[in-house]
Order: C-alpha cells, then sequence, then structure tokens
C-alpha cells in the first residue's frame, strides 16, 4: 500500500486558509468599534454591525407611508418617568411634567464647538423634518406612526460638532443610556421628535422629545430625552443584556 | 476569494477522503454544523415567538390591532395590563395608543442575539453547501430527480414503499424520490424563504432592498412566513429523524460521520 501522505499540499492550504480566514474574523468581531464585552453573542451581534455597515447602504431610506397607514401604537417600557410608584420615577422629571415642560431643556456637550442648552422653542425653530414610518418593536410588533422634529445632524452642526467625533451618547429621564454611531446620527430619517401624528409627543411615547433611529430596532428611539454627549470614543455604559447595533 | 478558493480544493479531488459510495466529508461536516445551527435557531426563535406570540398580516401589527391568531405559549398570551386608550384622531374609526402595565415574559436580549449568532452559521455554512454541492454536480447528480424517475404514479409507489416496510440503509447519497424531493424542498425553497423573511423584519436591510416587503407582503407578513417556514422545517427534521431510525440508526449515524 503507497503511504500517507502527512502534509499534502491540499492539506496545507486549507489549513493556511482557514487560519488565515479566523484571523480575518477574530479582527473583525474583535475591532474596537462596538463593545463586545468578551461574550460570544456579543461578537456575534458586533459581526452583524460590521457586516451590515460593510453591504447596506448608510444613507438609504426607510419606507415611507401615508397618513392612511397611521395604526393604533402601543406603548411600552417606560410610559411615564413621573409615576412615583415606578422604578423610573425622577422627581425632576415630575416637575418639569408638572409645568407642561416650558422649562425642559436638552443639554448638548462634548465634542461640539457650541455646547448649550436647547428649550423646546428654541428646538421648534430650526429645520424640522416630518416622516410617516414603521416602528419595529424587538418584541416583535410593528406601528406606523407619523413624527415630527429636529434632524439630529441639524442640532450637532448647530452645536458646531468635532470631525473627530465618533459617537452620540444619549441620556434619558427615566435612567435610559445609550449612543448610536455617527451614520445612524447622520442618517436624514434620525430626528429628535417633539410632535406625535400631528400633535404634540404624548408623555407614554417620551414626551417632549424622543430620538427616532429608522433604520434601527425601536429600542434605540430613546424617550424622555434630558442630555447629549457626543465623544470621540465608544462609553461603555456596562453590559445590559441587550445588542448595542440594532438594525436587525 | 478564501471561500471560492476552499470551495475548488474541496471539490478539485473528488475520492480523497471518501469512497465514492459514502458521504463526502463536505457533505459531513456541512450537515452537522447546519444542524446544531438549526437547533439553536429553533430554541431561540420559540422564545422570541413567545414574547409575542401573536401573528399578523401586512405591514402593522400589535397589542391594539387584530392579529391572525394568537399562540397560547407564554403569560403574555392574550395578556391584560394596559391604561386607557386615547385616540390619535378625532374619528371614531381612529388609531389609538394605550401604555402597558403588565410585566411581560422578554428574554430577547440573549434570545435575540443567539439567534443572529446562528443564523449567521447557517447562512455561512449553507453558503459553502450549495456552491461546493452545485460545483461538483452533487446537486444534478444526487439531489434532483431524474426526468424519468419523477412522476406523480412514482411519488405514489414511493410512498406506498414508504408506508409499507422499512426504507433500506444505502451508505451514500442514493436517494429515494420523496428523499430526493424533501431534500430539494428544504435547501433551495424553505432554507432561503426563512432566510429572506428573517431579513425582511430588520429594518436596516429593508432601508437598502425595500422589494423585500413588496414580495412578502409587508413586514409582519414576513414574519408569519418566517414562523410557517419554520414549522415546516422542524417537521421534515422530525420526518428525516424518524426515518433515519427506522432505517438503522447506528448505520446511518457511522455513514454521516466517521465512515469514509
Amino acid at each position: 500500500m503507497k503511504k500517507k501522505q502527512l502534509i499534502t499540499r491540499r492539506t496545507a492550504l486549507i489549513t493556511g486558509i482557514t487560519a488565515l480566514g479566523s484571523y480575518w474574523l477574530y479582527r473583525t468581531v474583535k475591532a474596537p468599534a462596538t463593545p463586545t464585552y468578551g461574550s460570544i453573542l456579543r461578537a456575534g451581534d458586533n459581526f452583524t454591525y460590521e457586516a451590515q455597515r460593510a453591504l447596506l447602504s448608510t444613507r438609504a431610506l426607510a419606507k415611507e407611508y401615508s397618513r392612511n397607514d397611521i395604526s393604533s401604537f402601543p406603548a411600552v417600557g417606560t410610559i411615564n418617568p413621573a409615576d412615583e410608584h415606578a422604578p423610573t420615577f425622577s422627581k425632576d422629571y415630575a416637575l418639569i411634567q408638572r409645568n407642561e415642560f416650558l422649562d425642559w431643556t436638552l443639554s448638548v456637550e462634548g465634542s461640539v464647538s457650541r455646547p448649550g442648552k436647547y428649550s423646546l422653542s428654541s428646538l421648534h425653530a430650526l429645520p424640522a423634518r416630518t416622516q410617516i414610518t414603521r416602528h419595529t418593536c424587538e418584541e416583535g410588533w410593528t406601528a406606523v406612526a407619523e413624527w415630527t422634529g429636529v434632524p439630529l445632524s441639524q442640532l450637532l452642526q448647530h452645536a458646531g460638532i468635532s470631525a473627530k467625533a465618533r459617537f452620540v451618547n444619549l441620556y434619558a429621564y427615566d435612567g435610559y443610556q445609550d449612543s448610536i454611531d455617527m451614520i445612524d446620527a447622520f442618517h436624514p430619517q434620525t430626528i429628535l421628535a417633539y410632535g406625535m401624528n400631528g400633535k404634540p409627543l404624548p408623555i407614554r411615547h417620551g414626551a417632549p422629545l424622543r430620538l427616532r433611529v429608522e433604520t434601527q430596532i425601536g429600542y434605540k428611539s430613546m424617550k424622555y430625552l434630558k442630555r447629549i454627549v457626543v465623544t470621540d470614543e465608544y462609553v461603555d455604559p456596562g453590559d445590559s443584556g441587550w445588542a448595542w447595533y440594532t438594525g436587525i | 476569494m478564501d471561500v471560492l478558493l476552499y470551495i475548488y480544493l474541496m471539490s478539485s479531488h473528488p475520492n480523497t477522503s471518501a469512497t465514492p459510495d459514502g458521504h463526502k466529508s463536505w457533505v459531513k461536516w456541512t450537515h452537522w454544523v447546519g444542524t446544531i445551527s438549526f437547533l439553536f435557531l429553533v430554541f431561540s426563535g420559540v422564545e422570541i415567538l413567545m414574547v409575542h406570540p401573536r401573528l399578523y398580516w401586512g405591514d402593522v401589527g400589535n397589542d391594539l390591532t387584530k392579529p391572525l391568531f394568537e399562540l397560547p405559549i407564554s403569560r403574555n398570551y392574550h395578556h391584560g395590563g394596559w391604561t386607557a386608550s386615547h385616540a390619535f384622531f378625532n374619528d371614531s374609526h381612529s388609531p389609538v395608543s394605550a401604555g402597558r402595565t403588565y410585566d411581560i415574559f422578554n428574554q430577547n436580549g440573549w434570545g435575540r442575539s443567539l439567534h443572529f449568532l446562528n443564523a449567521w452559521i447557517l447562512v455561512v455554512v449553507g453558503g459553502i453547501y450549495l456552491a461546493v454541492a452545485l460545483y461538483t454536480r452533487h446537486v444534478r447528480r444526487h439531489l434532483l430527480p431524474g426526468r424519468r424517475e419523477l412522476s406523480f404514479r412514482g411519488i405514489v409507489r414511493d410512498i406506498a414503499v414508504h408506508a409499507r416496510s422499512r426504507p433500506v440503509f444505502v451508505k451514500g447519497p442514493q436517494y429515494s424520490l420523496l428523499q430526493k424531493l424533501s431534500y430539494c424542498m428544504v435547501l433551495f425553497f424553505l432554507l432561503p424563504t426563512v432566510a429572506l423573511t428573517g431579513l425582511t423584519m430588520s429594518p436596516a436591510v429593508v432601508a437598502s432592498c425595500p422589494w423585500l416587503l413588496t414580495i412578502f407582503f409587508g413586514a409582519q407578513s414576513a414574519r408569519t412566513i418566517h414562523f410557517f417556514s419554520a414549522v415546516l422545517l422542524v417537521l421534515f427534521l422530525l420526518i428525516h429523524v424518524i426515518m433515519i431510525v427506522r432505517s438503522g440508526f447506528k448505520k446511518q449515524l457511522r455513514a454521516m460521520t466517521i465512515e469514509t
């Protein structure tokens, strides 16, 4: 019987390709752009982020609907941070809500040349965008509503965003903290909404101001906004157990 | 590029790792990696469905709209706990809004991530399988029924054979007509459908590929089709395992693993 070769050219090539491929995969999922928290699930989410950014158009608009398509819309998660019995209670929010948000301001800080506080009327003075879009909740349901607000890109440029800035961190009255990258922050449909279905944003949907990110799952569209901090580095709020990027 | 070269290498010397009769090594490992990722997908898919066990048609569907049907598979089934609803507009048919006060079952934090991780694995392995299967003519030689083989009478006869007696153990990819038809159905119809309907639920994907919403009649229809395709895939798996057991579990397992 012919002696079997220990290493053939074929096995050497396959091993080499596998090693190169694995190294590339490792580099991709370990890329410092987004957190992985060292777990295999987070690495998978990071792979989705890299793949969607590489393969999809970053400027493509989400489908916009007509007024007839506006649907009923459940409010989930925090539905009122002024509720004393809820763990998300905020005394500050209860006070500004009592005063009908007249003394509410959005603080814009970080890598911007003109940090400052924006009242609702100063946001109304900026160019507005109205869009009828579909909200996709991670739970599995969807709803269509009309949103009116300031494109986040307008506000960031108004505040003089630095060229080195890479993330927009958002802080809400109910204690939530999250961030989006510059691609989503400058997406034309990413707006800070103060109006819903032609009326001021209702409390259960995030009054007085909420984010709308139409290319991600609903929980990225943060309600009850309080503060925006632009950073050059990713700010890790710790592992919430939920994916940071949810374009899927 | 890596993948293309790999496919070339795996297919250029057909008979080094298996005798002509047995299953090829690339069939074996793609089969098992695919199986494991599929089981994880079913597990996480059931968890995700439990969070919102209602299915709809069209683009929109939520707790305040009418479902096609609702499955009694978690405490979220028919759950109450809603604040009074408010109409958005001043007419009697106005859509409404209501706040949820009920603490729902929701483990989607890990459920969704586990689902997508395994979806990636299945898509990559499935892609490699399809590429090699097409390149080596595995599809034409072993999977597609021959023109003379495929007939209504042939199908009836094969069903009768399966019903009457145990299927005969055959070591390699010499499949019966029903086997060929069901494998083709799974590989070229159900798996692509389940993958594409899954992608249709992704807000980023449909922004770039709006035609997905058109071909599946909307985001919620895609979710419903995803569900029924997954049910058919699980049914296939059950029948597949029953046939493996009936034709000799140990022999079949050896043929799909260690035996060359």
